[in-house]
């Protein structure tokens, strides 16, 4: 009872990158709080999947096996976790900000009305004093997100419901291992005690899900695009610099709501958050929701026309220019100085 | 013939993707007042969807639901310029504080006051919040399955509909039955343009909130036309429990804001000249940046 609780995704008996970086926080709070680390895990070829888990530090794996439950769908995965819930009464639910944890985590909050918490980019435990009602709540978690279109930065706390929710994109925490040998315990549940065949009504007609082939998150260095890029044309240029430099093409969410980029490609508390060792943001304004995607970079080179431009001041460097102009000088005397 | 009652849910917001330098006040913070109140733009996308049913399937009729203060009569408004057939405009001051949870309950009570419904059909999710919470949390309100971030509608019959979805990685086809609620991803078709013949119908429409301080001279318009009479609904016109709406209905509070002032780093500023590139290039080099 009051335990931290990840709910995990599994593709093919694969737990998800953002649900083992969510076990490494998960453990980490559950360590300051005292208690134990618990994980879900729903879906098929299951048979082993603790041993993925556990390392995490996780105390007790629940696994939730049936055809069912892949792929995923709201209802039956939303009725499994609400029930289970209710059983376990968890102190703390997190999952990750992907398509499934952004669909299921709001369906579970409503039914047990609890608070949650979208896209968080800190959590912490801390204590939190209602002057007005006089009240003082221990070790509640803290919930760390931009807000208003990331110009503040605001923590949000769920002092009288539990569980206290959050989602986090893939990236934000960073995944470590606990202990290879590391004892939990592994319950299987009994699927027919949690769902019900209305939870069936949606049918999944058809499917094509594409492996991740751009690898933004691992890639040493990485050339990274904004709206001041201008057109899909100059963003070609950052591709050829990427080429030559042995790095991936990133872009802020402006640059992919304008259509110079993927999805895939976006950087920022609603996208990837990255930590390569050199991150050159072209035409990137700078705004807190990229740069709480990438200020971690070891360095970084910010190209802009504007000397003003926001991002400038977290930059090691500062190239004023535009990069039509920038760019293939880079390239040049790349090659001229890597011969 | 197939008609469908859609009820579309539309949010008035701060334009917060474009924060210009005039947004910005000298201290680093941002003037939020000087920020521009829009429709928010996969509401929008939400309502095109809600309009190409009502294409196919005449006798349709979409009735648009909002909550916010007076002013977000606008987007009833512009609601209308579009195609939107009727609007209700939920507004009071007992909803102020609302979290997510304590909105999609105002929603869902309301929705259950406006009677009999095929779709409810939503933006995935507002620019000021990007939490994507109010579609699933009214589905789930209503006790009705969602479908999230649909781009298409491929079929819809009387009693189920085949919808495309966006995943992060690729897509997905599902067929749900009716009623269901719809969240609607940026990738949907944009929002067709106000039609000039809407815009004059319906420029005079007005919540009675808005008549009652609006030009004596044209008060008649709206005896004559009732068309032009916004529904607005406070708190006493819904059924409700007290205790779950604003602020008190609220799981999650707003603990500390912090305004983001950048703190600056020493950093090297160099132009574009070739000698200052080839300089940063061979540094980067040496230092195995790159290379």
């Amino acid at each position: 009872m009051n335990n931290v609780f990840v709910y995990c995704e599994s593709e093919e008996g694969t737990i998800a990158e953002v649900s083992l970086e969510l076990l490494t926080k998960g453990r980490s709070l559950a360590d300051t709080l005292k208690c134990k680390l618990e994980a879900v895990v729903a879906g098929i070829n299951l048979q082993d999947i603790e041993k993925q888990v556990l390392p995490f530090g996780v105390d007790v794996i629940h696994i939730a096996e049936d055809p069912r439950l892949d792929p995923y769908q709201t209802l039956p995965h939303a009725a499994l976790l609400i029930n289970l819930f209710r059983e376990e009464q968890p102190q703390i639910a997190l999952m990750g900000a992907t398509s499934t944890g952004r669909d299921l985590g709001p369906r579970v909050s409503s039914a047990l009305h609890s608070g949650l918490t979208a896209d968080c980019t800190g959590l912490e435990i801390g204590d939190h004093e209602d002057k007005k009602a006089n009240i003082f709540y221990k070790d509640l978690l803290y919930q760390i997100r931009p807000a208003f279109g990331g110009n503040i930065i605001a923590t949000i706390i769920n002092p009288d419901h539990r569980p206290q929710m959050a989602t986090v994109r893939e990236g934000v925490m960073k995944k470590e291992i606990r202990d290879a040998g590391y004892k939990g315990e592994v319950r299987y549940l009994e699927v027919n005690k949690y769902i019900s065949p209305e939870d069936f009504v949606v049918k999944i007609i058809d499917r094509h899900i594409e492996k991740s082939k751009v690898n933004i998150k691992g890639a040493p260095i990485i050339v990274s695009g904004g709206y001041g890029v201008g057109s899909r044309e100059n963003f070609n240029l950052l591709y050829e610099l990427a080429e030559v430099i042995g790095a991936e093409v990133g872009a802020s969410r402006a640059a992919v709501d304008a259509g110079y980029a993927g999805h895939e490609r976006q950087i920022g508390q609603t996208g990837i958050t990255v930590r390569p060792k050199l991150y050159i943001a072209c035409g990137i304004s700078g705004q807190i929701q990229h740069r709480a995607g990438m200020e971690e970079s070891a360095q970084i080179i910010s190209i802009n026309t504007d000397p003003d431009a926001p991002i400038n001041s977290i930059a090691d460097y500062v190239i004023i220019g535009d990069i039509a102009e920038v760019i293939p000088k880079m390239i040049k005397y790349y090659k001229k100085n890597t011969k | 013939m197939k008609s469908f009652k859609i009820i579309v849910l539309a949010k008035q917001v701060p334009d917060t993707r474009n924060v210009g330098k005039d947004a910005m006040k000298a201290d680093g913070t941002v003037n939020r007042s000087a920020l521009p109140a829009i429709f928010n733009p996969e509401d929008l996308n939400a309502l095109e969807i809600a309009l190409r049913i009502k294409d196919q399937q005449p006798g349709t009729t979409i009735t648009l639901l909002t909550m916010g203060p007076g002013r977000a009569a606008d987007v009833i408004r512009e609601g209308f310029f579009r195609g939107a057939d009727d609007g209700i405009l939920l507004t009071d001051r007992a909803f102020a504080g609302s979290d997510t949870l304590a909105t999609s309950y105002a929603l869902a009570q309301a929705i259950r006051r406006m009677g009999k419904f095929d779709l409810i059909i939503a933006g995935r999710q507002a620019i000021d919040g990007d939490t994507a919470q109010v579609g699933p949390q009214v589905a789930e309100k209503l006790k009705l399955p969602q479908v999230t971030y649909v781009e298409e509608i491929i079929e819809v019959s009387k009693t189920r509909l085949v919808a495309k979805r966006r995943l992060e990685r690729g897509v997905e086809t599902v067929s749900a039955p009716l009623p269901v609620v719809l969240t609607i991803n940026g990738t949907a078709p944009d929002c067709r343009s106000r039609n000039a013949k809407l815009l004059m119908k319906y420029k005079h429409a007005k919540t009675v909130s808005e008549i009652q301080s609006a030009n004596e001279d044209y008060l008649h318009l709206y005896n004559d036309r009732p068309y032009l009479n916004i529904t607005e609904w406070s708190v006493n016109e819904i059924d409700h429990d007290p205790v779950q709406l604003g602020l008190n209905g609220s799981p999650t509070k707003v603990k500390k804001i912090e305004n983001v002032v950048l703190q600056a780093k020493d950093s090297r500023i160099t132009s574009a000249a070739d000698e200052d590139i080839e300089e940063l290039m061979k540094e980067l080099i040496a230092s195995h940046t790159i290379g």
